[in-house]
């Protein structure tokens, strides 16, 4: 019984799985900074990255494209899987997501209204202000969340939940195709190709806006580990284990709100990836502690956009695919294979 | 009115619980109760009397409409989750978690936020595992559980939160009889070696009375009578209020009528004897140490023997069932058959 006890080691594979996800990071990043429509020698990647003048424009492309590329995928990345993390266990549904559930419609409603809306309203954000646009995407992701939430305190069951997410999604993209209608042609293209989903058009200065908003989401979501890992066994346990429900539930619907909206509002909504990375990484280390999957979730995100960005460069050809197309490529699989792993166990 | 003693952990004065203030929405009216340490006390009520509501109330999920809670023995004012623990009949999902992971989430109070456990956790969560006899469950998924180990594992959560009361709504329910009578079992003994204060909300009118310390009994007039099991059967207090159809509470068994209109004299000793009577009563012979027919148990090397002899007849059965059989082959004058509520009926 003792021995039991003390050679007890739930976690003995944990160092080994962040580990390997540390170091996939590390390599997903060097392909997708070494892999682009310009071939450039490898000797020449590794010095430009030390910002050697010599290199010219191989620097440039580096430093201006590449590199700012890459960084959105990891904050992206990271901010759409520990927000889906967080839905996940809010709603104690495991199809729960982003884009599953309307947030990153509301925040499209909200950017469609400063983009698109300043040929047809008299007000409008004027400019493609990156603070501005993010307090808007914010605002609307975190209405949507909002009217979820209440929604999931009248519904029990799990599919109710994802019809109504896919109906307050299409109420605002009803919105949004009445915008497009009204607006001026270079607007609405401008507008199509941010819906593709993109992470190539941000610019050091949106990065650093993105990166102080996604740090401050992700060190609420920490700040959440406590309440996150008893959410599952329901209200009444939550409280009566000590913990303060209502004032984490406004956690948790902030920091989710806050980085999907912001990631909606640079890289368009990008979709799956906040469904499908917390199941990726629950199957490489199975665990349930957010102290841990937090993180985990974070890295994994990045890698998974990383991936999904560099396979949309095409290798070796200079053509683009829009980011989407590959995230619903590889996350739409995921979901189908949670619902019948979900069914089979019921 | 239960007393007050030193060690009463909770104690509520005018407790008044329901939807809102009007007479039909009311669930308990003004409840003067007391929950001392050492005490495994049973509460009974028909389903929908408000017994889960009054659980929760007390453990201050949820407000009383009026009235007041006190914990008279929290002389140092410690925090509401490090005095009350519960076992809910909410349902549990998880997907990739422990059994340990799941009971040490009874040390949660005590953790601060980097939710790391000392020795000293550890221990009371290895003290929780032994008391429930969950050893070997630990290792195991929360979801390859069976109803009855769920339970016991989420009493071992409650009591490695270590609190002096453990409040719990219906922690048998759906358990056949074996696991009912071990999750009872653990919790009489963990209120007497652990000195807590134990609240069961449960149906089972049988394993209460052989439990329990003290029967808190919901009645239809929104009140709650409370005693000893054996004083609320003799002053039948249970009687009224459950309205036994056929069970009788001073036997602890079912009342069959004699409907056979034929008499038995039993003949033998010890549980075969018990048995035996139990399969006659039940189909309806009345037991008579005058009766023609004699049915004498006999011991013959280990092996079992019903000898049924009359005057006119003598049969060897090797089981209970084959004597029944016998029996009932036998040309017998049917009775009149008995009147409603009283035959064919069981405890619930």
């Amino acid at each position: 019984m003792n021995r039991s006890l003390s050679t007890l080691n739930i976690k003995a594979g944990l160092p080994y799985g962040l580990g390997f996800l540390v170091f996939f990071f590390l390599v997903c990043f060097l392909i997708n900074v070494a892999i682009g429509s310009v071939d450039i020698p490898f000797l020449a990647i590794v010095s430009s990255l030390f910002r050697d003048a010599s290199q010219g424009i191989y620097e440039q492309i580096i430093w201006d494209f590449r590199l700012p590329k890459a960084f959105t995928c990891v904050l992206a990345g990271a901010g759409l899987g520990t927000g889906g993390l967080m839905m996940q266990t809010f709603f104690r549904n495991p199809l729960a997501g982003p884009d599953v559930l309307g947030l990153s419609s509301g925040a499209s409603l909200m950017v469609a209204f400063a983009v698109l809306a300043q040929g047809v309203l008299p007000f409008g954000l004027g400019s493609f202000q990156p603070w501005g646009v993010a307090l808007a995407a914010t605002s609307g992701a975190t209405a949507i969340f909002l009217i979820v939430v209440a929604a999931s305190r009248k519904v029990k069951e799990n599919s109710s939940l994802l019809i109504i997410g896919m109906m307050v999604a299409a109420f605002t993209s009803s919105l949004v195709s009445v915008l497009q209608f009204l607006s001026k042609a270079d607007d609405l293209q401008a507008f199509l190709i941010w819906s593709l989903g993109n992470v190539g058009s941000t610019n050091w200065n949106e990065l650093n806006v993105m990166a102080v908003i996604i740090g401050i989401g992700l060190l609420i979501a920490l700040g959440c580990v406590k309440p996150l890992n008893v959410w599952f066994m329901g209200e009444n346990y939550a409280i009566s284990i000590g913990v303060n429900v209502k004032r984490a539930r406004v956690w948790i619907v902030l920091a989710a709100s806050l980085m999907v909206g912001t990631i909606t509002a640079f890289c368009g909504p990008i979709a799956f990836v906040g469904l499908a990375v917390p199941h990726l990484v629950k199957l490489l280390m199975p665990q349930s502690d957010h102290k841990i999957l937090l993180p985990a979730v974070a890295l994994g995100g990045a890698i998974l956009l990383l991936l999904c960005d560099t396979l949309s460069q095409l290798p070796g050809s200079t053509q683009i695919l829009p980011l989407n197309a590959v995230t619903s490529f590889i996350g739409a699989p995921v979901l189908i294979w949670v619902v019948i792993k979900s069914k089979q166990r019921n | 009115m239960q007393r007050e003693a030193a060690d009463t952990c909770i104690k509520t004065e005018k407790l008044t619980l329901g939807y809102s203030n009007q007479e039909k929405d009311l669930l308990f009216y003004e409840l003067n109760l007391c929950l001392n340490g050492g005490e495994l006390v049973c509460f009974m009520g028909s389903n929908g009397i408000g017994k889960s509501t009054l659980i929760r109330t007390l453990a201050g999920l949820q407000k009383p409409l009026s009235g007041g809670i006190s914990f008279p023995a929290n002389k140092s004012g410690i925090e509401l989750e490090k005095w009350i623990s519960l076992v809910l009949t909410d349902r549990i999902i998880t997907s990739s978690m422990t059994v340990y992971e799941l009971i040490s989430f009874g040390r949660y109070p005590f953790l601060n936020w980097k939710l790391a456990l000392a020795n000293d956790d550890k221990r009371i969560i290895e003290e929780a595992i032994q008391a429930t006899r969950t050893e070997s469950l630990i290792h195991k998924s929360v979801n390859e559980l069976s109803d009855g180990q769920m339970q016991l594992v989420m009493i071992a959560r409650a009591l490695a939160q270590d609190t002096p009361v453990i409040l719990l709504d219906e922690p048998t329910a759906h358990l056949d009889l074996n696991n009912r009578v071990e999750i009872m079992r653990v919790l009489r003994n963990v209120a007497k070696t652990m000195n807590k204060a134990i609240l069961v909300a449960t149906h089972e009118l049988d394993l209460a009375l052989q439990m329990a310390d003290i029967l808190w009994l919901a009645t239809p007039d929104k009140q709650i009578e409370v005693g000893t099991p054996e004083d609320l059967v003799l002053n039948e207090t249970l009687d009224k209020i459950f309205r036994l159809k056929g069970f009788d509470l001073k036997t602890g068994k079912v009342n069959h009528a004699p409907f056979r209109n034929r008499e038995i004299n039993l003949i033998g000793t010890g549980y075969e004897f018990l048995w035996t009577k139990n399969a006659l009563d039940r189909e309806g012979y009345s037991i008579d140490v005058l009766a023609q027919i004699m049915i004498e148990i006999v011991y013959d090397q280990n092996k079992l023997e019903w000898r049924i002899t009359s005057s006119s007849f003598t049969k060897n059965a090797l089981s209970i069932a084959e004597m029944l059989d016998f029996l009932a082959k036998l040309p017998y004058e049917p009775k009149p058959f008995p009147p409603p509520g009283q035959v064919y009926l069981s405890k619930s």
